[in-house]
């Protein structure tokens, strides 16, 4: 099969670059989001309202002698608000795409294809910022939460962001590619996201889990997520009923890069353009 | 070219399509029309033969490549919250030299929705968004495949208006369709694919022997119903009025349909092999 064999001309301007079409993406991507109802309230808005909702009911309990439980759901919602942002959020919304043929239709155009990607990073950056900033307000105007002063915690705070932020969005790429179609991504991605807030200490202490279900969450990014957060919020005295008496920095770095570097080939090996049947 | 998971679903399906023709692929569904699209299309990998669109193996296609390649799916649908024009716009941004949104708009017909949400528009309408992004980028060639499904008779002589003035521009147009008066006024060659084979190939006027077969006379007489099949259907009618005078019953004079002559390209190629090949479309 042969069409117009011949080159029929060769076109002297150049194609955009790959960072004007990644910021038009971007853009795209974030007017899609806002313009969404659904995934407004969905991704921004259901953290907020577990925060709002555990804490009216258990927030004035004391998790220890002087932290209240409030803080230590602050720290976990802001876990489980990354986890939203990132993996639940692309997860489902790359699905969609796929199956409305979104995808296939980009595959059709010369769009650089790192440039749909860099798009979704601008997009799942902006939201992240926005749902930590809406949840940090919240915890501190409602539950009196103190931020944290020092310097340090902060650096906590920015390299297990960054981590989290990395791997989860990477596996949530990845698992777009599970469901068969859009309706059943929701169930799909939700139903593993739900049970690992139960007892990746989003809701309910880590300390409170059995040594079984600690040990199942520790396989996953979750768990160091919250943990690492922990440390930003909570005082040192928490410390003792953390496991091992210790904020394992250095184990959740590990596992956290282990899981980006996982994600990465995942994505790299199973992602699809194409809906599977066509 | 073949193509196959399984089993081989296109087999000697070999066509040239030359620069500023619009070229009409024809076939039942699953006949493998969508599959040797998909394959020109850079959207498949065949298992064999060759297949070259603008001097590029599609398998290969690079971004310069698909610049000037215009594609519009079978699928319209879409999961975006943007606005006619906003979609546009964002297609520009991928194409080297691309047509102002607004020219785009008014090629397809859509200046009354072009600040409405592309989720709210009808199927019709959604549709002629899909051929507007598929023109973005001032394609050399053009994929259309079933373009009007769900058009309305205007719409559809709108856009056929359209598809003309885009090949006068010199655009190579490659379309399948089931509409066979679609197919009768854009083509200027058809190819039938029926079972994974090219059974037919020719203009319109020509298609399977068209311009060759006899011509159908009908009337009536003493209340009964007449035909003769000729060649000359014109001394059929002469004879007729001789015998007869000017006054004939129900006289009608017909050439074989291009409807009719694809079903009866297709149940000739579909009898004689029912070995259907399965593998590979949809």
């Amino acid at each position: 099969m042969n069409i117009t064999s011949s080159p029929v001309s060769t076109s002297t301007v150049a194609l955009p670059s790959v960072l004007t079409v990644a910021l038009a993406r971007g853009r795209h991507e974030l007017r899609s989001f806002f313009r969404s109802r659904e995934a407004v309230l969905f991704t921004l808005a259901f953290p907020v309202m577990l925060l709002v909702l555990f804490g009216a009911i258990f927030g004035n309990e004391d998790a220890l002698p002087g932290t209240k439980y409030s803080q230590v759901l602050l720290a976990g919602i802001m876990g489980s608000g990354l986890g939203s942002v990132t993996f639940m959020s692309l997860a489902i919304g790359i699905a969609t795409e796929r199956d409305a043929g979104d995808l296939k239709r980009l595959l059709a155009t010369p769009m650089p294809k790192v440039a749909y990607f860099i798009g979704k990073m601008i997009q799942v950056l902006v939201i992240m910022v926005l749902e930590f900033a809406l949840i940090l307000t919240v915890g501190v105007l409602l539950y009196g939460v103190n931020l944290p002063s020092s310097a340090s915690r902060w650096l906590t705070f920015g390299w297990v962001t960054v981590l989290g932020a990395v791997a989860c969005s990477l596996l949530g790429i990845a698992m777009s590619s599970l469901p068969k179609n859009a309706k059943s991504a929701a169930a799909i991605v939700n139903l593993p996201f739900v049970a690992l807030q139960f007892v990746s200490g989003v809701f309910v202490s880590f300390d409170d889990l059995s040594p079984t279900l600690r040990t199942i969450a520790s396989v996953f990014p979750l768990k160091w997520i919250t943990q690492g957060y922990r440390s930003v919020f909570l005082p040192d005295q928490y410390l003792r009923v953390e496991p091992g008496g210790s904020w394992q920095h250095g184990q959740s770095a590990i596992v956290l890069g282990a899981w980006m570097l996982g994600g990465l080939m995942l994505c790299v090996r199973t992602f699809r353009w194409q809906r599977r049947d066509g | 070219m073949t193509y196959a998971t399984g089993t081989v679903a296109l087999r000697g399906v070999d066509f040239d399509v030359a620069r500023g023709e619009v070229f009409a692929l024809l076939g039942p569904n699953g006949a493998g029309k969508t599959t040797a699209v998909e394959i020109l299309e850079g959207f498949r990998r065949r298992t064999g033969g060759t297949a070259e669109v603008l001097g590029v193996d599609p398998a290969k296609a690079t971004r310069a490549w698909r610049d000037r390649v215009g594609i519009v799916l079978q699928t319209t649908g879409t999961s975006d919250e943007v606005t006619v024009r906003e979609l546009l716009l964002l297609q520009a941004t991928y194409h080297a030299t691309p047509r102002p949104a607004d020219e785009v708009i008014t090629l397809v017909g859509l200046e009354e929705k072009a600040n409405a949400r592309v989720d709210r528009l009808s199927g019709g309408q959604q549709r002629r968004l899909d051929v507007g992004r598929g023109i973005v980028g001032r394609p050399d060639v053009l994929f259309l495949d079933e373009p009007t499904t769900g058009f309305d008779p205007e719409a559809r002589r709108q856009f056929w208006d359209l598809i003309v003035s885009l090949r006068d521009g010199g655009t190579t147009i490659v379309l399948t369709t089931h509409s066979m008066e679609e197919a009768e006024v854009l083509a200027d060659r058809i190819g039938v694919i029926v079972a994974g084979r090219l059974v037919g190939m020719g203009t319109p006027a020509e298609l399977g022997g068209r311009d060759e077969a006899p011509a159908i006379v009908r009337w009536s007489e003493s209340g009964s119903p007449h035909e003769r099949h000729s060649h000359q259907p014109a001394a059929v009618v002469v004879e007729l009025t001789e015998r007869l005078g000017v006054d004939i019953d129900d006289l009608t004079v017909t050439r074989p349909t291009l409807e009719s002559t694809y079903l009866e390209l297709v149940a000739r190629h579909t009898t004689a092999e029912p070995s259907c090949p399965t593998g590979g479309t949809r």
